[in-house]
């Protein structure tokens, strides 16, 4: 039996060596949080997504509650990339934790340029946003398909040396086939992945609940889903999985580490509960020290499928 | 200058440099508060203490709360956390006070609480009123539930010695909540309801007028009417006064994160937006758009 502060939690994590599996999903984390928590404490920082351009978001309502869950439309306001490299990267200038960038473009040599001018002292990481339901027309992404994921990574790929995480959808049919294409392109690390596309309709006025129609969903009514496109992908991919959807507690994060997930991304939780990472934390030390588990890199991918259980999922698939 | 998100905590340079980890400690916390009064004050509002920490019930007023509201019967789920402003409190006792009206899911929640029971609170967050000490008089403009947010400004302006002229403003003359605590704050109480017809824009610059005239107003407050705030805008703009809006927006974080709440403010004759539940709720009058 092993006591909960000897359990290793440290991770590497596409290029990046974390003190923990714990970091927050992008557009979940801002400076106001370090009122709550100790950024020191977290295996990484992720930021809001930088744009180039100045971006005034989405009309209002930008969110909308749904059991469960949050759809939100926020439509990633940005004050543009010069803005974020004068103003915002200073503020985490003192803090160990590694910093990753978020960054989005509508274009590959968008993506390309700007991950190159992000390419600083300062900036650990770069995450590459191409799931975005909201930020191209109709919910469309670069990650919806293998074709335009292989394309804006091998693009991002040859711009920067600095770890490169691409943010996938899970609005594609085919998640797998889009994670291997952005691992043959050149990504360090996936993650899996941004919200499900989705929508709600006020029953008072007939009218969209949100001012951009469609949304995005996030929060624990997720879980599974994103739980099972990590498994998926896990069983065809070398590179680590970043597991974000729905995470709460630090059973959810085990659950993820599970199924094959390297690190987490903890969002929605966080405007429940701000110390809601922390405690997951915490919470990991304590499940691996209660199962005496030295390393909670132990783990990743440790779900147990005995041969004859191994399930048939073939006929969910288009392509198969 | 007054761009939104180069707005960072006073302490979050000086305290968390590299090697100072060992200093950081939380200034807002969630935390379970023990329900000691939830009844109602009449026939649309209901009045919430809970007994809390030392950080929450040093609340300054115009901050506000975000509450994790228990489901209420219905069946219904209320997910994100419902921000609530400041109605009183008490660093002395440990207690905060709320006045709620019943309108949606999360208040529906909070209706069902008795004392003894639990209650998450977050706070307290946000950017509250401004006093200037070498104000001599001010007046305070609320209607509906603004009333509840103007009602701790009363106290501290009273306890700063500022003289207090307060236009309260409600549909009908059983839903002006607090004007007992306005009265016992020593300020001069002029009730405006629609059911009496006194509560148009119109008769409510007629009597901020009086008060200008007779030097009673070195800054406008205002709170819960975009009707009001107009009226008190072209004023101050006419007279050259200061003045301060509370404002409401629907929340998630209420910390600044997830850029749901924002609003347009005209600064310097361009609009700029600004997240309500971070570089607010208490805005600059002359700023704020209605």
């Amino acid at each position: 039996m092993i006591a909960p502060d000897q359990v290793t939690l440290g991770v590497t994590v596409g290029g990046l060596t974390l003190r923990n599996p714990v970091m927050p999903a992008s557009g979940t984390f801002a400076e106001g949080l370090e009122k709550v928590i100790d950024f020191h404490r977290l295996g990484a920082m992720v930021t809001k997504t930088v744009t180039r351009e100045l971006r005034h978001g989405n009309p209002l309502p930008r969110v909308v509650e749904r059991p469960g869950g949050l759809i939100n439309a926020i439509g990633i306001p940005s004050k543009g990339v010069e803005h974020f490299i004068d103003q915002t990267l200073p503020l985490y200038a003192g803090y160990d934790t590694p910093l990753v960038v978020s960054i989005s473009a509508p274009t590959a040599e968008g993506f390309a340029s700007l991950a190159a001018q992000l390419s600083i002292p300062g900036v650990a990481a770069i995450e590459a946003n191409i799931s975005c339901p909201n930020i191209e027309e109709d919910g469309k992404a670069f990650a919806m398909r293998a074709s335009t994921t292989e394309a804006v990574t091998r693009a991002l790929r040859a711009a920067t040396s600095l770890p490169l995480w691409v943010k996938l959808t899970p609005n594609t049919g085919d998640m797998p086939d889009v994670a291997r294409a952005a691992e043959a392109a050149g990504a360090d690390a996936v993650v899996v992945a941004n919200t499900i596309l989705s929508m709600a309709i006020d029953l008072k006025t007939f009218k969209p609940c949100l001012g951009n129609v469609m949304g995005g969903l996030s929060g624990p009514a997720i879980k599974p889903i994103i739980l099972r496109h990590v498994f998926q992908c896990a069983r065809v991919l070398d590179i680590p999985i970043i597991g974000c959807g729905g995470i709460a507690t630090a059973s959810d994060a085990v659950e993820y580490l599970l199924a094959g997930a390297a690190a987490v991304q903890v969002g929605t939780a966080t405007f429940l509960q701000p110390a809601a990472m922390t405690t997951i934390i915490d919470g990991l030390a304590t499940f691996c020290a209660q199962r005496d588990i030295a390393r909670v890199s132990d783990l990743v991918g440790g779900i147990i499928i005995e041969e004859a259980d191994e399930p048939d999922i073939s006929w969910f698939g288009p392509q198969s | 200058m007054c761009e939104p998100s180069t707005v960072t905590p006073p302490d979050a340079r000086s305290v968390h440099g590299r090697g100072f980890a060992d200093a950081w400690r939380a200034t807002v916390v969630a935390e379970l508060a023990e329900v000691l009064e939830n009844r109602a004050v009449n026939v649309e509002y209901r009045h919430l203490v809970v007994a809390c920490s030392a950080a929450a019930a040093a609340a300054l007023p115009g901050q506000f709360f975000e509450l994790l509201c228990p489901p209420p019967p219905t069946g219904e789920a209320p997910f994100l956390r419902r921000p609530m402003s400041l109605y009183g409190a008490d660093p002395r006792l440990g207690r905060v006070e709320f006045l709620y009206k019943v309108t949606g899911a999360g208040t529906r929640g909070l209706e069902t609480l008795v004392p003894g029971d639990r209650l998450d609170i977050m706070g307290p967050l946000g950017v509250g009123f401004h006093l200037d000490p070498g104000w001599r008089s001010i007046v305070v403009i609320g209607r509906g539930a603004g009333l509840a947010t103007l009602t701790p400004l009363a106290q501290a302006a009273h306890r700063g010695g500022i003289a207090l002229a307060a236009i309260l403003s409600a549909r009908h003359p059983s839903l002006v909540v607090s004007q007992e605590r306005f009265a016992a704050f020593g300020a001069e109480v002029m009730a405006v309801t629609d059911a009496q017809s006194t509560s148009g824009p119109a008769n409510v610059e007629r009597i901020l007028r009086q008060l200008i005239a007779g030097g009673r107003s070195d800054a406008l407050f205002l709170c819960g009417s975009s009707r009001l705030l107009k009226v008190a805008q072209r004023l101050a703009a006419e007279f050259g006064l200061p003045g301060q809006v509370a404002l409401e927006q629907q929340m998630a974080c209420g910390i600044g994160l997830c850029h749901c709440c924002v609003r347009d403010f005209c600064v310097a004759g361009r609009i700029v937006s600004r997240r309500v539940c971070w570089d607010g709720p208490v805005f600059d009058l002359k700023e704020a758009l209605p």
